[in-house]
């Protein structure tokens, strides 16, 4: 078995020594630092990624609430417009259907002043052609003259 | 050591675990030469360099750079869901291992021919041995250091009655002292049976010709994706062992 050849233990010792002291070398002082450099800054990379994605999200969700907070006092807002609104022109139509009825009532008080005039005129000129007629029949009848003045006191006892 | 059974009738399937002198070199009386061995710890180290140093460091990984991240990431979690926060300094060795081992049995699994003999640095029990030895001494020496004396408790289970314990603390004592050969020989032992096994069925594919030597080829091909995962394993099975060793020193969880 060559592996138990005691000449050539020295040798391969030696070199070993060497080539793994080299090896030890390299990777402890160049390789590791590298590859855990790169290792680390992707991986903070992801992180500072990950809280970015997270600070937009949180930005984007606050702007949602900032407008639906907004949205909402505008509805409030117009709301209250509409009512106001809605209240004024209440209270016009209001005052204008007051003052029409006022104005409707006062002319009606007017006409219903006139017609009782009118009805009384009429009445009176009624009572007048009637007792005329009256008396204009009742001489008539009884072949005399008869005085109006008569006539309107026999009507009035007759009433 | 030369490859002399190379080119030779039979085929050696141990011929691919020789270790043989490319640049001898001597430091004083030590043999230090730069055998194939040392070749393939190099090219282990500049493959695993230049994958986890040249891949880009983009923010969208490409697909090399995942690769290494990935590596990362699963040491980095293997370490956590073992160690806790507390083995934040071993991380580097950890991944350092687990580099060096996966990429000795990945590479063991390739063969270019003729330009290069393919060899498996993990698959030499001294190699082996000496980075248990090394995560063996360093766990004893950290659990020493944080705890002191009382490191020793780690050889005391608890709520064991009095009889068993003089026999328990023996039991413990040696599992704690075979933890390097039982690491280092599970790592070697995988990685020399699978690719003596591999050999072994090459070895029938041509013995056995273009006729009927399909069925072991199929079989090979079989047996590579498994050393695939072995390969994979072995170098995952390492970490972990690590790990746990290291977290018995540090926490002294038992």
């Amino acid at each position: 078995m060559p592996q138990l050849d005691f000449a050539t233990w020295p040798p391969q010792l030696i070199w070993l020594a060497i080539t793994f002291g080299i090896l030890y070398l390299v990777i402890s002082k160049f390789a590791l630092p590298k590859i855990g450099g790169t290792i680390e800054s992707r991986q903070n990379r992801i992180a500072s990624d990950l809280d970015e994605a997270q600070r937009l999200k949180d930005d984007s969700e606050k702007a949602i609430a900032a407008y639906e907070a907004a949205l909402a006092e505008a509805k409030a807002k117009a709301h209250g417009i509409a009512q106001e609104t809605r209240d004024t022109l209440k209270a016009e139509i209001e005052a204008e259907r007051a003052a029409l009825d006022a104005q409707l009532n006062e002319r009606l008080a007017k006409a219903e002043a006139s017609i009782a005039a009118t009805k009384a005129e009429a009445l009176k000129s009624v009572e007048q052609v009637a007792s005329d007629a009256a008396g204009a029949i009742v001489s008539r009848l009884i072949g005399s003259k008869t005085t109006a003045a008569a006539v309107k006191k026999a009507i009035a006892d007759a009433k | 050591m030369a490859g002399s059974s190379e080119g030779g009738g039979g085929i050696n399937p141990m011929h691919q675990f020789e270790v043989h002198s490319i640049v001898p070199i001597k430091l004083g009386s030590i043999d230090a030469s730069f055998t194939n061995a040392s070749l393939w710890m190099v090219i282990v180290v500049a493959s695993v360099c230049l994958l986890l140093l040249l891949s880009s460091s983009k923010l969208v990984p490409s697909r090399l750079q995942s690769v290494g991240e990935l590596a990362y990431e699963f040491v980095a979690n293997m370490m956590r869901d073992i160690l806790g926060d507390s083995g934040r300094a071993f991380f580097p060795l950890v991944f350092t291992l687990f580099m060096f081992v996966l990429a000795s049995n990945m590479w063991g699994m390739i063969n270019i021919p003729v330009l290069l003999h393919p060899f498996t640095v993990t698959s030499h029990i001294i190699v082996t041995f000496a980075m248990a030895m090394f995560v063996f001494i360093l766990a004893t020496i950290v659990g020493f250091v944080k705890h002191g004396a009382g490191y020793l408790k780690l050889f005391v289970p608890s709520g064991v009655p009095a009889v068993l314990l003089p026999l328990l603390v023996v039991i413990e004592t040696i599992s704690y002292f075979t933890r390097p050969i039982s690491l280092s020989v599970r790592l070697f032992a995988n990685m020399m049976a699978g690719h003596t096994m591999l050999k072994v069925f090459a070895g029938f594919v041509v013995g056995m010709g273009v006729l009927g030597g399909w069925a072991p080829l199929a079989l090979m091909v079989a047996f590579t994706g498994l050393e695939i995962l072995v390969a994979f394993l072995q170098a995952y099975v390492f970490a972990v062992l690590t790990c746990i060793y290291l977290n018995d020193a540090i926490n002294m969880h038992h």
